[in-house]
C-alpha cells in the first residue's frame, strides 16, 4: 500500500492503519543497521528481543489496542543506560560482559509504551568526551560523511586520500545515538547530557537533541557521571517526536529522589503562527572565540528570522559564561572521582587476577579497566578534593556555579522567554583532525556553548538549521526556563518549520526498499 | 606550581588509579593550570551551590522494604563468589609504598 510521501509522515499512523507492521519495521531497521555497520553506531544489537517486542506490538495493533504513539517504534539506547539482560558496557573494558539485572527507569518507561529496543549505541568511554571517539569499541562515524551532500562538496586533497580517511566525527558523547537516528536505523534514541553530550552530536549529525530540565526525567539506571548535572537526553528527527518521547519519560520517579514531585502532563505542541509576543535573548558571550564565521552567519540569519516574524529580539549578557567551562571541569572531575569509585571488580564488571590484597586488586582492576581519559579525570578530581585544595577549587567552583545559574535567572527575569545560541563552534571535523588534540582540550573547546545549561539545570535543545559549506549539518540551540519544556519545544518547532533542514541523502546499499519508505519518515508522531 | 611526587603518590593511593606515564602526570598539571582560572572570579559573599534543585525538598519515601530477594541476580555479575558471598582478597593490607610499587612515579 502506498504511504504519503514528503519530508515528514507519520509512522505511528501508518502502523495504526496497517500500512506497515511493527515486525516489518523492526526487520527493516535491523537490516539497515547491518548495512550501516561501518558507522559503528551500535555496540550491541538486540535482534531477538527486538523482534519479540515487535511481534507483541503487532498483536496489539491487530486487536486495535496499541499502547500509544510509541507502540512498535524502533528505538536505540546509549550504552550507559542499564538494560536488563542486554550487555551494558559504557564503551569501557571495565564493564565488558556486564549484564544488568534491571532496566533504567527511562528504558522501562519506553518498553512499557511498546517501543522496540533495537540495541545499545556507542559512546565515549563512560560518556567522557565530545567526539564519540574514545570508547573501547572504536569511534562512531558521522552518517553525513557518506551523504551525497558531503561528497559533492569534498575535494580530495591528494589522489590517495579517499572516503576512508575523510570521514567526520559525530561529536559526543552520545554519538552512536545521534548517528543511529540520523541514519534512519531508529526513530528515536536515548542519550545522556552532562556538558552537552546530547546536543553536540545532534548538531553534528543533523538531528534534534533535547536536554530536559534537571529533575524532570529519572536518572535511575543511568550510570552516573556527574550526579548534579546528568540528564537523560532525547534524540529524534523532528521536534514533535522529541515532545512525544518526553511525554512518556518525564515525571517523578520514587527511585530517583532528584526528580521533582510536581505532576507532569504530557503535551502536544501547538503550531505557533504568531511569535510577536515572544522575547528572544541573544547572549553576546556566546560569540565565543573560535566560533566559525559560517555558524555566526546561521545564528544571525536565525535572529533576523525571528525579528521579521515580529518577535522581540534583544542582546543579553551572561557575564560568567567564559568561566563555566573551567567550573565544569572542576565539578565534573570531582564528581567523577566519587562516582568511579564503585568500580572495584568485586560485585560486577572487570576484575583483575591480582589477588594479594583488596587494595592491590582494586588498583589493578581499575588500571586494566579504565582508559586514559577516565583515569585522568579521576586523578584530577581527587586532586581538587584534597583537603588542601577543597576550598580553593571545589568550593570555589560551586560558588562560581551559583554565579552562572544566577546569570540565567537575571536574564529570564528581565522578560526574556528563550535564549538562542549556536550549539557548536563549527561543523563536524574529520576524525584524523579531531584526534590531533587530546580529549580534555577537545572537550573544553567543544562544550563551551552547551555546558552552562547543565550548570544551571536548564532545558536546551539543538535544532538542525542548515548545511555548511562542506555539506555538513549545523544546528542552533535554544535554552529555556526551568521546567518550561512546552514553551521551549513550541518555539523550536516553529523554527524547525521555518528553516526546513534538508533530509540526508545517504548513499548506502539497501537490501529491501518497501519498508524503507517508512524508515525515511522524519517523524513517528 | 608543580605537583610534588608525594602528592602524586598520595593521589594514586586515594584514587587507586595510576598515572601510567609522563603524559598522565602532564595531564594533571594541565588540568590544575586550567582550573586555576577560577581565581579570577570574585565570589565574595557567594554561597556554594550543591544542586540546582536546592529550593525544593528532596523526595524521601517511607522506610518500607519494597524489593529484595534477588541474591541470585546480584551474584550473577560477580567473578569470584562462594555461596551467597562476594569473595574479596585479604583486606587491611595497605598498598605497597612508592619504592615497592610498580608505578611510573618510581623513577621521579
Amino acid at each position: 500500500a502506498a504511504v504519503k510521501g514528503g519530508l515528514r509522515f507519520q509512522v505511528s499512523a501508518a502502523l495504526k492503519e496497517g500500512h506497515v507492521t511493527p515486525t516489518e519495521l523492526c526487520q527493516s531497521c535491523l537490516s539497515l543497521i547491518k548495512s550501516t555497520k561501518f558507522l559503528n553506531a551500535y555496540i550491541t544489537v538486540a535482534e531477538e528481543t527486538a523482534l519479540k517486542q515487535a511481534e507483541e506490538s503487532e498483536k496489539r495493533y491487530r486487536r486495535g489496542q496499541p499502547l500509544g504513539v510509541l507502540d512498535g517504534i524502533p528505538i536505540a539506547v546509549k550504552d550507559n543506560f542499564n538494560t536488563a539482560g542486554i550487555e551494558t558496557t559504557c564503551a569501557s573494558n571495565m564493564l565488558k560482559g556486564y549484564i544488568p539485572p534491571y532496566n533504567a527507569t527511562v528504558v522501562q518507561k519506553l518498553l512499557d509504551q511498546g517501543a522496540v529496543l533495537l540495541g545499545k549505541t556507542n559512546l565515549d568511554e563512560f560518556a567522557m568526551g565530545s567526539g564519540s571517539t574514545d570508547g573501547v569499541f572504536g569511534p562512531v562515524r558521522n552518517p553525513w560523511s557518506y551523504s551525497r551532500q558531503y561528497k559533492e562538496k569534498s575535494v580530495p586533497k591528494s589522489p590517495s586520500e579517499d572516503e576512508e580517511s575523510n570521514w567526520v566525527i559525530t561529536g559526543g558523547s552520545s554519538g552512536g545515538s545521534a548517528a543511529a537516528v540520523s541514519s534512519f536505523t531508529c526513530f528515536a534514541a536515548l542519550g545522556s547530557d552532562t556538558g552537552g553530550s546530547t546536543r553536540n552530536p545532534a548538531a553534528h549529525c543533523g538531528v534534534v537533541g533535547l536536554k530536559p530540565t534537571y529533575g524532570l526525567i529519572s536518572r535511575h539506571g543511568l550510570i552516573p557521571l556527574v550526579n548534579s548535572m546528568d540528564v537523560p537526553g532525547i534524540l529524534t528527527r523532528c521536534v514533535d517526536d522529541a515532545a512525544a518521547v518526553l511525554g512518556s519519560l518525564a515525571g517523578h520517579d520514587p527511585k530517583d529522589s532528584t526528580t521533582i514531585q510536581d505532576n507532569f502532563k504530557p503535551f502536544e505542541l501547538p503550531n505557533l503562527t504568531d511569535v510577536s509576543k515572544l522575547s528572544i535573548g541573544i547572549p553576546k558571550e556566546y560569540c565565543a572565540p573560535g566560533l566559525s564565521s559560517e555558524i555566526l552567519a546561521f545564528w544571525s540569519k536565525a535572529t533576523d528570522l525571528f525579528k521579521s516574524a515580529g518577535a522581540k529580539v534583544i542582546e543579553v549578557s551572561l557575564p560568567h559564561t567564559r568561566y563555566s567551562i573551567v567550573c565544569y571541569h572542576v565539578l565534573c572531575t570531582a564528581e567523577v572521582a566519587s562516582n568511579m569509585a564503585r568500580f572495584d571488580g568485586l560485585e560486577y564488571g572487570h576484575r583483575s587476577d591480582v589477588n594479594k590484597s583488596t587494595e592491590s586488586m582494586y588498583a589493578a582492576t581499575r588500571r586494566e579497566g579504565f582508559n586514559d581519559v577516565v583515569r585522568g579525570r579521576i586523578l584530577s578530581g581527587n586532586y581538587f578534593l584534597l583537603k588542601q585544595n577543597y576550598e580553593k577549587y571545589f568550593i570555589k567552583a560551586q560558588k562560581v556555579r551559583r554565579l552562572i545559574a544566577n546569570d540565567f535567572v537575571k536574564v529570564f527575569g528581565s522578560g526574556v522567554d528563550i535564549l538562542l545560541t549556536p550549539t557548536t563552534l563549527s561543523d563536524a571535523v574529520p576524525y584524523m583532525e579531531f584526534i590531533k588534540e587530546d580529549n580534555r582540550t577537545r572537550s573544553a573547546q567543544d562544550d563551551i556553548l552547551t555546558q552552562a545549561a547543565n550548570m544551571a539545570g536548564l532545558p536546551a535543545i539543538n535544532v538542525p538549521t542548515g548545511l555548511s559549506e562542506r555539506g555538513l549539518p549545523v544546528g542552533l540551540q535554544f535554552i529555556g526556563q526551568s521546567f518550561q519544556e512546552k514553551q521551549l519545544l513550541t518555539v523550536a518547532k516553529w523554527f524547525e518549520k521555518q528553516v526546513k533542514f534538508p533530509m540526508i541523502q545517504l548513499e548506502v546499499k539497501r537490501h529491501d526498499h518497501s519498508a524503507f519508505q517508512h524508515q525515511k519518515s522524519a517523524s513517528f508522531s | 606550581q608543580e605537583v610534588t611526587v608525594e602528592v602524586l603518590d598520595h593521589l594514586e593511593r586515594l584514587a587507586l588509579v595510576d598515572f601510567r606515564d609522563a603524559e598522565g602526570v602532564e595531564r594533571l598539571q594541565k588540568a590544575i593550570g586550567f582550573a586555576d582560572q577560577l581565581r579570577e572570579v570574585n565570589t565574595d559573599g557567594v554561597e556554594p551551590m550543591d544542586s540546582v534543585l536546592e529550593d525544593r525538598c528532596l523526595y524521601l519515601r517511607g522506610d518500607d522494604v519494597t524489593e529484595g530477594n534477588c541474591t541470585n541476580e546480584l551474584l550473577k555479575n560477580a567473578r569470584e563468589k562462594v555461596e551467597e558471598y562476594f569473595v574479596a582478597p585479604p583486606g587491611n593490607i595497605p598498598l605497597p609504598k612508592l619504592e615497592e610499587r610498580e608505578t611510573f612515579l618510581q623513577g621521579s
